[in-house]
């Protein structure tokens, strides 16, 4: 593959619109806010690329998160994610309209996609992103990341090749608002494609039944970590989020002590959270484990050893035995938001 | 007879990684190299579909020369040769110039026999990318299957491949074509204990050494000349501000906790 050094002519930022089945990955609309403000700062045009069947009708959310124009190619054969043919559909994209930046939700069919178009366009990508910010002298995309499991943030940049590619993970960024009623131009494009091309069939997909995969989209999430110390004080837990109508999550040793499965794992090799509050109940706070929670809006600490870094970043902390206190706060809660007259 | 190059990287342990506040640099310093866990597992797939179907399973890594370690723990665990791509024009390869190296390797590791199957670990926790698998694949125009947490079967005559791909909250059933790449997470198996006699082989045996100039690279494509990213700096991370301690007993601190979350409407009060 050749080296892509030529990038004069690059203009406008470009969001892959990630769909499954007819339903848009809300990561995607969090990226179109990231990408607006990224296209003010370069004084460029924002588009969504659209790739599957039957899937125009999603350009209306296109619209309303943000974007000014949509690309849109529909083909039998992108009816099912495969790499291959989705690929060359955004590499073909690419070289035709040139965008100087490219973003797709680090999800794990973004991150599939990505690396394949990045490696066939000859040019560099970022995972992981936590913050993208245009350098107004260069107006290069200064790209940072998380790295060596979250203890060092290093800010990356592609500086001769284009277009500049990145992927940021769910719930990184903060949702748009909507624009009600407004529209952009639909770009609709013909390409060719082959069943075989696809070097694979799907042949069935099985929804698991646990329920924590929504865990990166929960409003108030109850997080245990080590200090749990046995499944059954995990009940406590359950109780709290019950009483909240919360999830919950877990740090990595809970995970590892076997109290929660992994999908409910929130940090670096777990998910990213951004809840309206999060108790982190006998989790020390390892950073590894921050850095999947400090977008909550408000993060409530439990533990008993008072010098636990957890103590740090959150808003508020009770220092004491999670036994105890995690009852009296299921307590005062049902206390409190017991249903009576509104 | 399948033919299987399984990828492994040195990592250090990323848990014991700091940077320096003062210096803004890593703190490398008696951090622990160890095999990135992931590719762990993508050996022990290798080296099981090996012993089903038949084969040669070939270990690959690319780093400095001490990255040898890692080729014997996959020696070790049933690999039948392994070769290691080092050579200081290598050094300060992106994940692009990485997958350009490791893909020509593999070309050249298929003259003398084609390659159906490329393992890669599903990503390397000190890069956290998850991006030379891909690009492995989009190079030598295999089959990509991501994440698999299972493998069902290889049909070596009809040439598929049937794996699970783990997505979120979903399972993949999918059958894809040979020659295939394919990550993995860490459901796909657990690790074996090496036997004493394997460890014993693993640690005589010779590890073949490629540099630049047995792979026919073109210069620009290695490297850092080779690399279109490069980091700008990097620092330690923002920490959040902190917060205040509610006192009081259990009880007293609950109440309190509760009226400033309903005072601050993060929780409704009814």
């Amino acid at each position: 593959m050749p080296a892509n050094t030529a990038n004069a002519g690059y203009r406008g930022v470009w969001v892959f619109i990630e769909q499954v089945g007819g339903e848009v990955a809300p990561v995607s609309w969090e990226l179109l806010g990231a990408g607006r403000q990224l296209a003010g700062a370069l004084g460029v045009e924002l588009a969504g690329v659209l790739l599957g069947q039957g899937v125009a009708g999603l350009a209306d959310g296109a619209w309303v998160y943000g974007a000014d124009k949509v690309y849109l190619v529909e083909n039998p054969v992108l009816a099912h994610y495969r790499t291959a043919p989705y690929a060359r559909a955004l590499v073909q994209l690419v070289k035709q309209y040139q965008p100087e930046i490219l973003l797709l939700g680090a999800t794990s069919l973004g991150r599939d996609l990505a690396g394949a178009v990045a490696t066939a366009l000859g040019t560099g990508l970022t995972a992981d992103c936590t913050s993208l910010t245009i350098d107004p002298e260069t107006r290069l995309l200064e790209q940072t990341r998380p790295a060596f499991g979250g203890n060092v943030m290093a800010t990356i940049l592609c500086r001769r090749h284009r277009p500049q590619m990145a992927t940021v993970r769910p719930r990184v960024m903060p949702m748009p608002s909507r624009q009600e009623g407004r529209r952009g131009e639909l770009v609709r494009l013909d390409m060719a494609f082959n069943e075989a091309e696809a070097r694979a069939e799907v042949i069935e997909v099985i929804e698991e039944k646990n329920k924590a995969v929504y865990l990166d989209r929960a409003e108030i999430i109850v997080a245990g970590g080590r200090g749990v110390g046995s499944k059954e004080n995990l009940r406590l837990l359950e109780e709290l989020a019950g009483v909240l109508g919360g999830t919950l999550g877990a740090s990595r040793a809970a995970v590892e002590a076997g109290w929660l499965p992994p999908e409910y794992q929130v940090g670096q090799t777990g998910v990213t959270v951004r809840p309206k509050i999060y108790f982190a109940i006998g989790i020390s706070g390892a950073i590894q484990h921050l850095v999947g929670m400090q977008g909550a809006d408000v993060i409530v600490a439990v533990n008993n050893d008072p010098q636990a870094p957890i103590f740090k970043i959150a808003t508020y902390g009770i220092v004491g035995d999670l036994r105890e206190v995690v009852p009296a706060l299921t307590a005062e809660f049902r206390r409190r938001l017991a249903p009576g007259p509104a | 007879m399948l033919q299987i190059v399984v990828c492994v990287k040195q990592v250090p342990d990323t848990a014991e990684v700091r940077i320096d506040p003062r210096t803004n640099t890593l703190v490398r310093a008696g951090v622990p190299a160890i095999i990135n866990p992931f590719d762990a597992h993508a050996v022990e797939a290798a080296v099981r579909l090996k012993e089903k179907y038949g084969g040669r399973v070939t270990a690959l890594s690319m780093g400095p020369p001490q990255a040898e370690e890692v080729l014997r723990r996959a020696l070790g665990m049933g690999a039948d040769q392994a070769i290691l791509l080092t050579d200081r024009a290598f050094a300060g390869s992106d994940t692009l110039a990485t997958s350009y190296i490791l893909a020509r390797a593999i070309e050249t590791i298929s003259r003398e026999t084609p390659v159906d199957l490329v393992f890669c670990g599903k990503q390397a926790i000190d890069g956290d990318t998850a991006q030379v698998g891909p690009g492995i694949a989009t190079r030598l125009g295999f089959t990509q299957l991501t994440y698999c947490m299972a493998i069902d079967a290889v049909d070596l005559e009809q040439g598929y491949i049937h794996v699970q791909r783990k997505l979120e909250g979903k399972r993949e059933i999918i059958r894809g074509r040979l020659p295939a790449l394919l990550t993995v997470v860490k459901d796909l198996n657990e690790l074996r204990y090496p036997s004493l006699p394997a460890l014993i082989r693993a640690a005589r045996a010779t590890i073949t050494t490629w540099g630049k100039d047995n792979l026919d690279l073109d210069p620009a494509q290695i490297g850092l000349k080779g690399s279109p990213t490069s980091v700008r700096r990097i620092f330690a991370p923002p920490v959040r501000p902190g917060g205040e301690i509610i006192p009081g007993d259990p009880r007293e601190a609950a109440a309190l906790l509760v009226e400033k979350l309903v005072q601050t409407k993060v929780i409704a009060d009814k």
